[in-house]
């Protein structure tokens, strides 16, 4: 049903340009299939809403948007993209969606130095970090940096000592962990156990059976079905620990899940590249853009991370070619110069690039509440700005630690 | 089993031995030094039972598969886009009811419906044309797979359990001793044990109604020699039409639990599919206890595999039936 409504969508915008115009030609990815369906639909709705508040005028042309869909694996993304250029001839990219799929997309942009790549919403570290391409854009934080904050809240404040944690096995959540682990570990917590599950996992009773039930919390870094999944197993497992997030767990698309299950993520404490009770009038904007360009059913309450996300970056590249006057001569030099020197004023606070063309933006500590009616929103514990790619340490430190991975950071102070 | 035993008395030993051990890990409290070797005995036990609940969740899905496979000697490949059709179908009516019973009812009976309309439109106009029809069944689950996309969007759905089956039970099964030489029991969650139960009377009842009632006698002919018993007077379609028909509504049924106890979406068609070959390659063809077999070895495998070699689970799987269709190629339990 929703695939339709995209196609109807995709549809309005080629037809609003049917009249004689130059066009820009914009290809966008999501992950409309598998495990990450519900996030990748949500990220459209971003980028919908984006285009509703901004328009699609760039000077006297108008910009065309072709929409592609993946399945959260690299060569999906690599795929799609390959796709967008080939046939569709975009001009311009926006993708990709997941970790994985960030960093083959990153080393495809290599392959296409002429055209302008800008990260929808995928947060690997090593995308941008390790051997970055010239022309890949990211205007979201990485996995590490939507951590900060979080192990200094759960060491201080809710005293937790041990830890275990669970988590797809691929890059971004390996990020999420090691900018938990680095923060947590180096205050003196432990993290007893690591348990990787691969992305798609249905059957998770064994997985929770493992559970170690000498820790203090238990670090949940799944995201769509396989997190939904994991916490209706949990409940008919009649688990009681306490819970911690991370940023695709604690995020509408669990927290308005059907079923009660979620309800165990009541008062877990999670970090984020936003919170939905944020009092801010840029984000408030933002909710209520969003809430006015879909039908309550058709839609969560409150945005998910992923449709901030691809708001954010549908906007950088907006306000970038605006800039230029849509120009794009010269292997689209002008633009690339305009996309690396952008700050935008986006609904999660500023962003800026650094020199690997990685956000430094604003972060957020959160807390899951009940809002009386039933439903589960993430509430503002401690906003957190300029956060950078090296999460504050110095640059040479930073580099010694190692990419993440299963095993990498060790837990201990860096 | 005697004549098994005279034949390959090495064998025999090995298998005895197997279970002997099993039994003990299942029911000793483990000294330390085990724990120590290959981690908490809690652990264990309740991989093994996933292992088992998944495998009567698997032998649902195959049993139907098997049986038609057995009659009718046609492979229906669209036999995954009944499982998720059957999903959503239970779905919907536990959404609409609340009932939980009722979807397992309303899930068998439409999917039951369209496996009458399968036989009727499409596999009787081919009959014995083994590649025609797998091509053809191939095509129609991706069919049904786009039409179900278009009907019920990419989102995963999850057929809520009803109140009285949330949460866990004790079983009378020791994991550890407290210090205080007061013993753990196993915590399992109910659901789970309610399923398995389920599916081993639907197989008691499947094995008793194939051996012991006159249809099942008429389905047994039909297996051996289906030209002899139509030329006996048997209305050989008729029986057709009813065995796809219960293959299907097991398939739906399935449907109903793999959304209880995990949850359905597109993909989870192929997945199943791909879960009731390796379970009926492993079991053997057209074998209902062969099939009871596969699953639950299947089951075992993926989730002891999940536990103690998280990176290479999936490939269990597939070593297992690798190595039965090097060693036994017709399937553990074949007849021939």
């Amino acid at each position: 049903m929703r695939r339709v409504g995209f196609a109807v969508i995709t549809a309005l915008l080629l037809s609003g340009t049917a009249y004689a115009q130059e066009k820009i030609k914009v290809g966008v990815t999501a992950t409309l299939e598998g495990t990450y369906t519900v996030l990748g639909e949500d990220g459209m709705r971003g980028h919908v809403t984006a285009l509703n508040v901004l328009g699609k005028k760039i000077g006297d042309k108008e910009l065309e948007f072709v929409v592609a869909s993946t399945d959260a694996t690299p060569d999906s993304a690599v795929r799609a993209v390959r796709k967008l250029i080939e046939q569709d001839k975009v001009q311009i990219l926006l993708s990709p969606l997941s970790g994985d799929e960030g960093i083959a997309v990153k080393n495809f942009a290599k392959t296409h130095p002429e055209l302008t790549f800008v990260n929808a919403a995928s947060g690997a570290q090593e995308t941008t970090y390790v051997d970055p391409a010239p022309n890949f854009f990211r205007f979201n934080m990485d996995g590490a940096q939507w951590q900060v904050g979080l192990g200094k809240y759960a060491f201080e404040t809710k005293g937790y000592r041990k830890i275990a944690t669970v988590g797809e096995d691929y890059s971004f959540i390996y990020t999420q962990v090691f900018g938990l682990a680095l923060e947590f570990c180096g205050l003196g917590g432990k993290i007893t156990s690591r348990q990787w599950v691969p992305l798609g996992t249905k059957d998770f009773a064994s997985v929770i059976a493992a559970l170690p039930d000498d820790v203090d919390a238990i670090y949940l870094g799944l995201g769509g079905a396989d997190a939904v999944n994991f916490l209706n197993q949990y409940q008919q497992a009649g688990g009681k620990a306490h819970l911690m997030g991370g940023s695709i767990m604690i995020d509408q698309t669990i927290l308005s899940s059907k079923g009660n299950a979620k309800n165990a993520l009541i008062g877990t404490i999670a970090a984020s590249g936003q919170a939905d009770t944020w009092e801010d009038p840029r984000w408030q904007k933002f909710v209520k853009a969003y809430q006015d360009s879909f039908p309550p059913e058709k839609r969560f309450p409150s945005p998910s991370l992923l449709a901030t996300n691809y708001y954010g970056s549908t906007m950088a590249l907006i306000l970038a070619l605006r800039e230029v006057n849509g120009d794009l001569s010269d292997n689209q030099s002008k633009l690339k110069a305009a996309l690396a020197k952008i700050e935008i004023d986006a609904p999660n606070g500023k962003i800026k690039l650094d020199a690997n063309r990685q956000a430094i933006g604003t972060n957020f500590v959160t807390e899951v509440v009940d809002d009386g009616k039933g439903a589960l929103f993430s509430k503002v514990v401690k906003v957190i700005p300029d956060v950078n790619q090296t999460l504050g340490y110095d640059a040479a430190v930073f580099s010694k630690i190692g990419l993440p991975s299963r095993t990498v950071p060790e837990c201990k102070k860096y | 089993m005697s004549r098994f035993i005279e034949r390959h008395p090495i064998w025999s030993l090995v298998i005895l031995l197997a279970i002997a051990l099993l039994a003990w890990l299942i029911i000793a409290v483990w000294p330390p030094g085990l724990e120590e070797a290959i981690g908490r005995k809690k652990v264990f036990l309740s991989a093994v039972f996933n292992g088992i609940t998944l495998g009567g969740l698997y032998f649902l899905v195959a049993s139907g598969f098997t049986l038609i496979f057995g009659l009718m000697r046609n492979v229906n490949l669209a036999h995954g886009s009944l499982y998720l059709f059957g999903g959503y179908v239970g779905y919907a009516i536990s959404a609409a009811t609340g009932s939980w019973i009722l979807a397992f009812i309303a899930a068998f009976i439409v999917v039951a419906a369209i496996g009458i309309l399968l036989q009727l439109l499409v596999f009787r106009r081919m009959e014995g044309q083994d590649l025609r029809q797998t091509m053809v069944t191939i095509g129609l689950s991706i069919v049904f797979a786009d039409l179900m996309l278009w009907a019920f969007g990419g989102d995963f759905y999850q057929i809520q359990t009803p109140a009285w089956l949330i949460g866990p039970v004790q079983l009378p099964l020791i994991t550890a001793m407290k210090s205080s030489g007061e013993a753990v029991f196993l915590q399992y969650p109910m659901v789970r044990l309610v399923i398995f139960c389920a599916s081993v009377v639907i197989g008691v009842v499947m094995w008793l109604a194939l051996n012991r009632t006159r249809v099942g006698m008429i389905v047994r002919a039909g297996v051996d020699d289906r030209e002899i018993l139509a030329a006996t007077g048997v209305q050989i379609q008729l029986v057709f039409v009813l065995v796809f028909a219960l293959g299907a509504g097991l398939a739906g049924i399935a449907g109903v639990v793999g959304g209880t106890f995990q949850s359905i979406s597109p993909g989870e068609d192929t997945r199943f599919l791909l879960a009731s070959l390796v379970v009926v390659i492993v079991g053997g063809m057209g074998s209902i206890p062969g099939a009871a077999l596969g699953a639950v070895i299947i089951g075992l495998a993926e989730q002891l595999g999940s536990v103690y070699i998280p990176t290479y689970a999936i490939v269990v799987t597939f070593l297992i039936m690798v190595l039965v269709l090097a060693v036994r190629p017709q399937g553990l339990l074949a007849r021939r």
